[in-house]
């Protein structure tokens, strides 16, 4: 009798069972693991874009009037009623994307100390074309993170900006940009999100396993249009104040 | 043809090293770039220096143990390893950087040389088939559909020579990892420890303190194989399906 009549595979996963340790939990494997971390980083990044997606979307209705701007952003406040008592959906999502910013960026920080300490010896002989995405992505992830507290404070607590208002969204948004830094600052800073987001999507598909050689060219596209769609549609705002279309 | 060479000389693991520079004369177009190597150490030997140390063994690109990155490529201009790279990739007068593969997994143990067996661990933890010993089992017991052949021969090409770590930037070996969950994963053989083995596998990458994928794409460039890129990301696919269903 071969060895194949005693029927593969149940045979081999049988001896397979009997020898395997006990394995922690997922949640333990993913947080060990550097292809666990890079798939939080990948979560967390697609749930900002979506988050950034929508957000640049609502900015745009700038372009209707204050009434129309200060209406939705009111509106904002009063997500999900009645279901949801006010600012309630606004909590919730600030929550979600407070999470996401830091494991995103806890990941980052493990993931690249890790990558740095494997390589501690230089070539002498060097190239210039290494890595141009992962020198984009550490630094321009560094940008996103600085550019996140001063948005938040220059929009949401008005800490930073001089002559803002209180529930006044459409009139603060006119008096950040119509300093020279705060257009520098949201500028800089949208086209550091454009270059993240060209590589990071495509990457987060690599990660969770969905990229293909048949998909690599429509997974490239979607990158490409995320990345100048939400640079072009953010940018419009400050550009827009800058010329006088929105004043 | 009349070369110079710079090439890394350190002592043992533990001293210090640097690049030293030598002059080649006599090399031949047609000779491998191995082979200009031993024309140098014939020449150190006769004026009583130490010959510069390099693996090598089949010198016919099947084995994997030639490890040098010539003037920053791993195994040189072009796609093969370094014994199957010829001089004629160079011209007269040109000088040459010769390095070690560089990875904090791999350390130097002398000039050339770096010890690759983290590489071996890695498959020891999972790079295997669990097999009933005995006589051979018939060619075409196990049925495998054809385009599963064919993506495990496509991987099963890894000579293990690591130079995917050696180019990436971040000294990952998420390449040669890949390879070889692509390659047995795929098959019915494979399957038994479809889960342990990639999991086994990426640990294992880990704990020898090799980098994380950052999708450079410098490894997939580098290999002389053609391992394609894309074996990463089916290697984080079955990763994430077997953190999810492996059993307890
Ligand atoms: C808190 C500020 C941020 C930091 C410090 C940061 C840093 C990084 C770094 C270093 C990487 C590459 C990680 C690696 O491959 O090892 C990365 C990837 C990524 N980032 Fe960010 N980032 C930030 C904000 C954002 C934002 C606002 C988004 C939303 C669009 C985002 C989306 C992504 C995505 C989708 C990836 C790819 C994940 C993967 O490779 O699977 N990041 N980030
Ligand atoms: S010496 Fe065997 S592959 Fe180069």
């Amino acid at each position: 009798m071969s060895w194949t009549s005693c029927g593969w595979p149940p045979y081999g996963r049988r001896m397979a069972l009997a020898t395997r340790d006990r394995r922690p939990p997922t949640v333990r494997t993913l947080w060990d693991s550097s292809v666990g971390k890079k798939t939080v980083m990948a979560v967390t990044g697609l749930i900002m874009l979506g988050y950034l997606v929508a957000h640049m979307a609502g900015n745009l209705k700038i372009f209707f009037g204050a009434d129309e701007f200060n209406g939705y952003a009111h509106w904002l406040r009063h997500l999900g009623a009645p279901v949801l008592h006010s600012h309630w959906a606004l909590w919730i999502v600030r929550v979600g994307l407070v999470v996401s910013v830091v494991l995103h960026g806890v990941c980052a920080f493990q993931l690249s100390r890790r990558d740095i300490k494997a390589r501690p010896v230089r070539y002498a002989h060097t190239k210039a074309r290494t890595s141009y995405a992962t020198r984009t992505m550490r630094w321009g992830g560094v940008i996103l993170a600085l550019f996140v507290v001063w948005h938040l404070l220059d929009l949401t607590t008005l800490t930073v900006n001089e002559n803002a208002q209180a529930g006044h969204p459409y009139e603060n948004v006119v008096a950040t940009f119509s300093t020279w830094y705060g257009n520098v600052v949201y500028i800089v800073a949208m086209l550091a999100l454009g270059l993240h987001i060209r590589h990071g999507f495509w990457s987060a598909a690599q990660t969770l396993g969905v990229g293909s050689a048949a998909r690599a060219r429509l997974l490239k596209g979607a990158a490409n249009l995320l990345a100048a769609g939400l640079t072009i549609g953010f940018i419009s705002v400050p550009v827009a104040v800058m010329t006088g279309v929105v004043n | 043809m009349k070369l110079t060479l710079r090439v890394w000389r350190q002592k043992n693991a533990d001293a210090p090293g640097a690049m030293a520079a030598y002059e080649v004369d006599g090399v031949s177009p047609d000779m491998s770039f191995l082979e200009m190597l031993d024309t140098l150490n014939e020449d150190l030997i006769v004026q009583g220096e130490d010959p510069v140390a390099f693996d090598h063994d089949c010198r016919e690109g099947i084995c994997g143990a030639c490890s040098l990155v010539i003037n920053g490529d791993a195994h040189g201009p072009e796609r093969t390893t370094a014994c199957q790279l010829h001089m004629r990739s160079f011209r007269d007068g040109d000088t040459i950087d010769v390095e070690p593969w560089r990875a904090a997994a791999f350390p130097v143990v002398r000039d050339l040389v770096v010890d690759r067996t983290a590489l071996d661990r890695i498959i020891q933890s999972g790079g295997y088939v669990t097999a009933p010993t005995g006589s051979a089992p018939d060619a075409h017991a196990v049925a495998v559909p054809k385009p599963d052949a064919d993506h495990a021969f496509v991987h099963a090409e890894c000579i293990g020579c690591g130079a995917c770590v050696a180019a990436c930037p971040n000294g990952s070996a998420s390449l040669f990892t890949a390879a070889k969950v692509n390659h047995l994963n795929v098959l019915p053989q494979g399957a038994p420890e479809r889960e342990s083995r990639v999991l086994d596998m990426v640990a294992q990458m880990d704990a020898e303190g090799f980098g994380g994928c950052t999708l450079a794409g410098e490894c997939a460039t580098a290999c002389p194989k053609g391992i394609p890129l894309q074996a990463i990301t089916t290697m984080n696919k079955e990763w994430l399906r077997a953190a999810r269903t492996s059993k307890r």
